[in-house]
């Protein structure tokens, strides 16, 4: 300290000055990086519970004419809806993949890879019967349940079918499910939201469910002989009818027991589908609906 | 520069050093204070939440009706009828039915909610809608298909709508937060119906086991014979 007091008595006027300026703003430097080192070692902990509220306190449910930001990438790739009205396109849904293995049987069968072979079946099933088809997912990738519904919400005169194979049940039954119990509500300027996008298509999915149960009852013993009804989240953000088909299940010894019953859950969807047809009538209301 | 720029540099850089050397374990004790605080906060509230019920000497021991699966195999539940002591608080009375419903019937096969599930609280608004607060085994264990997800919440509102009449809704959160899926299909944004017609035509099934201490099944009072346990099944799991 005796040193640095002795050197700065002997420099110059102007020289002092300025090597104190400089002196003082290196420290300011430095006491600025601590601070700053301090703070961003706080702050996770402090921001953390005002993210997760935050994300709490996003909206959940957008009208169903502007679907979620997250499908944008998807609906480039939507065809546009054909001009002609009436039921003439199926949205075929092999449900998870990707990360997403659904249920998992014995010798490692996983649904997703199930029901995607199950949808190719299907798909030639309804083009045999004059429909367009197409699909929520080609490969091995999990689109989200709203990208799902957003291809079908996309269209005009499309109905909505998704696969699926349980883990429980008796082995060689299907069952079809609809949703129900949702509230039709629309918003002032005729919009329906994006979160009860079934509700004005409960009617028809039933309509559409009960018809193709029936035929799955003939082809499979031991089915229900109408649709059941069942909060699944893909079909309450669908704007269309629409049904999931659940065939029973993982828990076959061998995958061909699954495989043999895929011609006659392929028939009896593409008869049902075919057979609804006539009484798909397109309602006129505004916003998702067709 | 000149050498007494150096040394200038020099003894700015030793300060430096210095203050750094003195600051940072503090900051690092800080740190470790703040993070230990909001860890005992989380434990905190969740023994606060799994607190075991107690029940009361005085309580009335009544028939509560306990919905489990009917053996059938097609996603049917039966009831069997439970000698309960239970509350006359509907919260409370509650989760002592569930706590039983989650226990299971002797017969395991007749289950249809994860033998880790646990029901972390209870809460009953004042418009009738129950929230159940479930562990994350619910969501976790339970096996993925649309049939078992709906047998699981069938299998929840249904007792509750026999032993809990004030109960008219349910929703379902899992550890606190409210989730899209139960195990990938069933949808749990939204509030499940509870179904009065359902629960009353329901036949009987199995007796339950002894679920812990707490609630204490008695012998069952079956208005039929017990259904015979569907075939041992290997139900898959994960979503």
């Amino acid at each position: 300290m005796l040193l640095g007091v002795g050197i700065i008595r002997g420099m110059h006027e102007r020289a002092r000055v300025r090597n104190s300026l400089r002196i003082g703003a290196l420290f300011f430097v430095i006491i600025a990086g601590a601070v700053a080192l301090s703070y961003s070692a706080q702050s996770p902990a402090q921001t953390a519970p005002a993210t997760a509220a935050s994300q709490q306190a996003a909206p959940q449910a957008p009208p169903a004419a502007t679907p979620p930001s997250s499908t944008a990438a998807t609906s480039q790739t939507i065809p546009p809806a054909p001009p002609r009205a009436g039921l003439n396109i199926v949205v075929l849904d092999p449900a998870h993949g990707g990360t997403d293995p659904g249920a998992r049987g014995t010798g490692g069968m996983r649904e997703s890879e199930i029901v995607l072979d199950f949808s190719a079946q299907v798909k030639r099933a309804l083009e045999a019967q004059g429909f367009q088809v197409l699909q929520t997912r080609q490969g091995d990738e999990d689109p989200s349940f709203d990208d799902r519904s957003a291809l079908a919400n996309a269209q005009t005169g499309a109905v909505f079918v998704s696969l699926h194979i349980a883990s429980t049940g008796l082995p060689g039954t299907v069952r079809v499910y609809i949703y129900s119990d949702l509230a039709a509500t629309a918003d002032e300027g005729g919009l329906i939201p994006w979160g009860r996008a079934q509700a004005p298509f409960e009617g028809l999915s039933r309509k559409m469910g009960d018809l193709v149960q029936g035929l799955l009852a003939q082809r499979f013993k031991g089915s229900p002989i109408v649709a059941q009804t069942a909060a699944v989240r893909q079909l309450r953000t669908t704007a269309a009818p629409a049904i999931a088909v659940e065939v029973s299940s993982v828990v076959v010894e061998d995958r061909a027991a699954l495989d043999q019953m895929a011609p006659g859950v392929a028939d009896a969807i593409a008869t049902g589908v075919a057979e609804f047809r006539p009484s798909y009538v397109v309602p006129a209301a505004t916003g998702a609906t067709p | 520069m000149t050498a007494r720029w150096i040394r200038w540099l020099v003894g700015v850089l030793c300060v430096a050093v210095l203050v750094g050397a003195i600051y940072f374990p503090i900051l690092r004790r800080h740190l470790e204070r703040t993070a230990k605080l909001q860890q005992q906060s989380a434990e905190q509230a969740r023994r606060e939440l799994t607190q075991p019920i107690t029940v009361k000497p005085g309580e009335p021991r009544v028939m509560a009706k306990l919905f489990w699966a009917s053996g059938n195999g097609d996603g049917s539940l039966a009831s069997a009828a439970v000698e309960l002591p239970l509350s006359s608080d509907p919260a409370l009375r509650a989760k002592q039915v569930l706590d039983t419903l989650l226990a299971g019937p002797v017969d395991t096969d007749l289950r249809t909610l994860p033998p880790d599930a646990v029901l972390l609280a209870f809460y009953l608004l004042p418009d009738g809608t129950g929230v159940a607060d479930f562990s994350e085994a619910l969501a976790t264990e339970t096996p993925s298909g649309i049939q078992s997800e709906q047998m699981a919440v069938d299998s929840i509102t249904r007792t509750l709508e026999a032993d809990v009449p004030k109960v008219e809704r349910l929703k379902i959160l899992i550890h606190g937060q409210e989730v899209e899926t139960l195990a990938g299909h069933l949808d749990l944004t939204g509030t499940f119906l509870v179904d009065t017609k359902a629960a009353l035509v329901a036949p009987p099934a199995a007796p339950p086991a002894t679920p812990g201490s707490t609630p204490k099944p008695m012998a069952p009072a079956l208005d039929k014979p017990v259904p015979a346990p569907a075939p041992p099944q290997k139900p898959g799991t994960g979503r």
